[in-house]
């Protein structure tokens, strides 16, 4: 999988990873996928409901400790 | 009625304390990240939360849900004691520090994100009328309408909430 971006959001809690991949979808492609990490265990929700919204797919996920990375592909 | 059109939340912020500003600005600025349209009007006390320089607190009173100041503590802040000069500041110290421990970002960077992705920020009128506030004491950037102009967009909203 080609990552066009990543995005760091440990540390954050609601609702930044969610402002943050929004802006991050703008610095990128239709087709590009972004690699989000964030440590906020809302976001596994957040994320799904956000991509849901904007028309985004999480193509995949994966938990590390309490860290979660998302691969965002931009619509 | 089209099918296109962006989902839409209307927001009425009537509270001018620190922990009822979160809800307003953190709803809005999400529902912007998820491509819908927002909106807040701020009326009444709600204004506090626009001005420029504002410093805004929580209020020791009659508020049970506030966490014990000391962890482990079986007792909270009783009411009587919220009554004493200088509560107010130390529950507001209180507030932020678990705000700044958690990484929530502060109001004033929370209403730079909603100006800048867009949020409708729309100040009360008949507000600044009764409380004497100009323009120019709001942070710029904030329209300024009556419940016309609030009712004007939520009756398109598909979302309505006040705080």
């Amino acid at each position: 999988m080609q990552i066009a971006k990543t995005l760091d959001c440990k540390g954050q809690c609601c609702p930044e990873p969610i402002l943050n991949i929004k802006a991050a979808m703008g610095e990128v492609k239709s087709g590009d996928i972004v690699e989000m990490c964030a440590t906020d265990p809302g976001s596994v929700n957040d994320m799904a409901s956000w991509a849901k919204r904007t028309g985004n797919t999480i193509v995949e996920q994966k938990q590390e400790g309490n860290v979660f990375t998302f691969y965002v592909k931009k619509k | 009625m089209s099918e296109e059109r962006p989902k839409r939340i209307s927001i009425i912020a009537v509270h001018g304390t620190l922990d009822m500003a979160y809800p307003p600005l953190i709803l809005a600025s999400t529902a912007v990240a998820m491509d819908m349209e927002a909106c807040i009007f701020f009326t009444f006390y709600g204004l506090e939360i626009i001005k420029k320089g504002a410093n805004l607190q929580v209020p020791p009173l009659a508020n049970p849900a506030m966490p014990k100041p000391i962890p482990g503590l079986p007792i909270g802040v009783p009411n009587i004691i919220g009554v004493l000069p200088g509560m107010t500041a130390m529950a507001t110290g209180m507030m932020k520090g678990w705000m700044a421990k958690a990484n929530v970002m502060p109001i004033d960077k929370m209403l730079d994100t909603c100006l800048k992705t867009g949020v409708r920020m729309i100040g009360c009128q008949m507000t600044m009328d009764v409380m004497g506030v100009k323009k120019e004491d709001l942070i710029d950037g904030i329209e300024i309408g009556g419940a016309g102009t609030y009712l004007d967009y939520a009756a398109d909203a598909d979302i309505n909430l006040s705080f």
